[in-house]
């Protein structure tokens, strides 16, 4: 402790869980794993979308909300991490593919904007009550990270209902390929909501995500419907994610990812 | 050593995306503690990705070690969660003079203020609209003053 102008934290961000002595057990790690590679995978999917949206705005909306998700991503990866002694980083840039604990939703492709509403409008509803549960954990870091995480996701999720009515509601093709956007997400929806092991190891540190499923079916279905949208009648895909199966488009994405962390392992900027 | 000094040193640190705002005008800075020579000042960031949250940390050791500090601990808290709730009136009179609306009062059991009441920071008129629901950094959205014509940011509410 002889070093001068070092700078110590001790609480709940990623620096701070980083060098702290806050240590998560390794059934909330794993559970927290899972979170961080959620939030993780769907950033870097939104950040695809800057200089591409169909609007300057949309640049900037689908940027921030991905950032906020990056923050969530480094808190869950650093304390994922202190159970390991691996970094954010560790966790991000160097495990493979079948490591990875994402769920499919979150790796679809983007498509087009009207696709990546859709699979907005099922994240951020799902985090929205996964968060608000999480909030209420036994483990008080996750319980910090989740409580933070809220205010955000809920301000996402409202972004994502004004572009639902704006495309549901539009013109006649604006509406047509909101519906395809849900067609194509909609799968993806059942393995949000699946047992998980790693959830029920964690006990009530966790949330159980079966116990989120109502509230969501209260909600979107009904959004879809205020859009003048219909719930597609799609057969749910069979997932895996946690287990480390993963979609297709995945392994390139993750590619991008991490390639240049990889390339030049340690660099910095 | 006093820890109303330490804290009136912490609290010259400004905001890197919104200069004009100190981190205590924005509530950001939340407590400082003295143990022997060790300096600990908690800091909360605005929202969880914010990247101005490590400028503000080496510039709280940086100001704090010009005046002597050898020892400074920045710790960054998450709970209780940072809001808009927390930034001063001074705070907010510097942000409307520096041409950013300030966020409106989260009263209304956390809904979200739609744009009516947004008053323009630079002609003072509330005939303003909503062009963006996020803008140049997290904390704010982009608003056009329907009267004077002028963009302008609006500091959300959160």
């Amino acid at each position: 402790m002889n070093h001068s102008n070092h700078v110590v934290s001790t609480a709940i961000t990623p620096e701070s869980i980083a060098d702290s002595s806050l240590v998560a057990t390794d059934a909330v790690a794993d559970y927290a794993l899972g979170l961080g590679d959620d939030a993780l995978v769907l950033a870097h999917r939104l950040g695809e979308w800057i200089t591409n949206a169909p609007e300057l705005e949309e640049d900037v909306a689908l940027g921030n909300i991905g950032l906020d998700l990056l923050g969530h991503a480094r808190s869950l990866l650093t304390y994922a991490g202190s159970a390991w002694a691996k970094s954010e980083d560790d966790l991000a840039y160097f495990r493979d593919e079948r490591e990875f604990r994402s769920h499919q939703l979150f790796e679809q492709p983007n498509g087009d904007f009207a696709a990546t509403i859709a699979r907005q409008l099922i994240a951020s509803t799902y985090f929205v009550g996964l968060y608000r549960a999480l909030s209420s954990s036994t483990d008080a870091t996750l319980a910090a990270i989740a409580a933070k995480a809220v205010k955000e996701v809920d301000y996402h999720l409202d972004h994502s209902v004004q572009w639902l009515q704006r495309l549901g509601l539009g013109t006649e093709y604006s509406h047509q390929r909101m519906q395809a956007g849900f067609d194509a997400m909609w799968p993806y929806v059942d393995e949000l909501f699946r047992e998980d092991s790693f959830a029920a190891a964690a006990g009530r540190a966790a949330v159980d995500p079966r116990t989120l499923r109502a509230a969501f079916d209260a909600t979107v279905p009904r959004l879809v419907a205020e859009a003048g949208l219909e719930v597609p009648a799609v057969p749910p895909a069979r997932g895996g994610g946690r287990s480390g199966v993963h979609a297709e488009a995945f392994g390139p994405m993750l590619a991008e990812l991490q390639v240049l962390a990889r390339a030049h392992p340690g660099a910095q900027w | 050593m006093d820890e109303k000094v330490i804290w009136d040193i912490a609290a010259t640190v400004v905001d890197p995306e919104v200069p004009v705002l100190t981190i205590e005008d924005l509530g950001v800075l939340r407590r400082v503690t003295v143990e022997g020579d060790i300096v600990t000042v908690d800091i909360t960031p605005t929202y969880s990705g914010c990247p101005a949250v490590d400028a503000m940390r080496d510039d709280i050791v940086s100001a704090l070690s010009a005046a002597g500090y050898a020892d400074v601990r920045v710790r960054q808290v998450l709970a209780p969660a940072w809001t808009t709730e927390w930034m001063s009136s001074e705070g907010r009179a510097k942000l409307e003079a520096f041409g950013i609306a300030p966020p409106l009062p989260r009263d209304a059991g956390g809904v979200v203020n739609v744009g009516l009441g947004i008053r323009c920071p630079h002609c003072g008129s509330l005939h303003t609209r909503q062009l963006s629901r996020f803008g140049s950094t997290s904390c704010k959205a982009l608003y056009v003053c329907q009267r004077c014509q002028e963009p302008f940011d609006y500091f959300k509410a959160h």
